[in-house]
């Protein structure tokens, strides 16, 4: 593996109630992230190759271990996104590196598809900031129940030297849902935006 | 008394590969359950709370079950614990105080080794709030490799009327555990301590 790990959190949420009322099923969100040494922090490169083969290795290992904690089968997984933080002393340029050229197909051959944009985030940050992951419908990025986003936050990463690599995976989508637009249900699937 | 009213769990668990120096072989896991649950004491004062302790146990066997699997199902592998509370703002730290018992129980009724007092903390906070839940051996407390803690929270909770709970297992040593004293290799057992 070319990314070089110090440490891996994932985070399953499920929420049961919301304002008082029961949520059936409860809603579930997975994340998870990885802090990885950044090959380019305290220089400039012009060449990042490394990091998109970083970004490539995160989009499978990222997703196995949200299915993994989770137990949830890919075929379950309704939404994705994906967001990184760099640390200090790397550039906002490691996170496009790392998160768009070559996440997505891996991301999407754990899943066994997906046909939508994978959403993304990106910042410069330190240990203990938050990171909010967005998450949308996998083939259909117009399905409105699912615009939603998932917090991460590790106390102690990005190091300066270090980028947090995230994704999140979610079989359902907010809580109660009720302003509207494209449901689940109604999707076509092919196009990937309705 | 009033069975626990859940809103949310959340699973968490921090694989930790290094911090620097050798990557270990099998990395070192924590992992923590929350639940935020409905507190049936908030914004008032309400004398005999006691009987609460009772309510919470069963949900205390459920959390500490639920990171046993997380870890893989042996409860074998589990070498360190903790629990603590964070209690939303119209309760009091009083009702923080409620989770010592359940949540010392339930972890203890499920290891096999776990002489050990359950370290523990707990405080009064909002959605955001951070807690830093300590972390020591299950089988003797002394144990110096296995002082440890693991920062949880959530963004959305605890509301005012609300509670979080938190159990903690880890499955070794801190990663790179060089400060002496007693070793895990080196305890009897018995009294909790040595």
């Amino acid at each position: 593996m070319t990314a070089r790990i110090r440490k891996l959190v994932t985070v399953m949420e499920a929420v049961e109630r919301e304002a008082g009322q029961a949520v059936s099923p409860p809603a579930v969100r997975v994340c998870c992230a990885a802090l990885v040494a950044n090959p380019f922090a305290g220089r400039y490169v012009e060449d990042l190759s490394e990091l998109i083969a970083v970004g490539a290795e995160m989009g499978s290992l990222l997703a196995r271990r949200c299915l993994d904690l989770s137990g949830l089968k890919p075929e379950a997984i309704q939404s994705f996104g994906k967001a990184a933080m760099v640390g200090e002393a790397g550039e906002i340029e490691h996170a496009a590196a790392v998160l768009h050229p070559a996440l997505g197909a891996p991301l999407r051959e754990v899943l066994g598809g997906g046909k939508a944009l994978v959403p993304s985030s990106k910042k410069m940050g330190g240990p203990g900031d938050t990171l909010d992951v967005p998450l949308g419908h996998k083939d259909a990025a117009y399905v409105r129940s699912h615009f939603d986003g998932m917090p991460i936050r590790i106390s102690d990463g990005p190091r300066a030297g270090e980028i947090l690599i995230a994704v999140a995976l979610a079989p359902t989508g907010r809580p109660l849902p009720r302003v509207g637009g494209l449901t689940h249900d109604e999707i076509t699937g092919t196009d990937g935006l309705r | 008394m009033p069975e626990p009213v859940v809103r949310k769990t959340a699973l968490i668990v921090e694989e930790i590969f290094h911090e620097g120096g050798p990557a270990a072989e099998t990395p070192l896991r924590r992992a923590a359950l929350l639940c935020v649950i409905k507190n049936p004491f908030a914004g008032s004062y309400v004398e005999d709370i006691a009987g609460f302790m009772d309510d919470l146990k069963p949900l205390g066997v459920d959390m500490a079950r639920k990171l046993v699997d997380a870890l893989g199902g042996d409860p074998a592998v589990v070498e360190g614990y903790g629990k603590g509370a964070i209690i939303g703002t119209a309760g009091e730290l009083e009702h923080g105080a409620l989770w010592h018992v359940p949540g010392g129980y339930s972890m203890r009724e499920i290891l096999p080794s776990s002489n050990a007092i359950v370290p523990s903390t707990k405080k009064i906070g909002g959605p955001g709030t951070r807690l830093d839940v300590p972390v020591t051996h299950c089988n003797a407390s002394y144990v110096r490799s296995h002082f440890d803690a693991m920062e949880v929270g959530l963004a959305d909770g605890p509301k005012a009327d609300e509670m979080l709970l938190a159990l903690v297992m880890t499955t070794g040593p801190r990663i790179h555990a060089r400060v002496g004293g007693l070793k895990a290799s080196e305890i009897k057992g018995e009294d909790g301590l040595r």
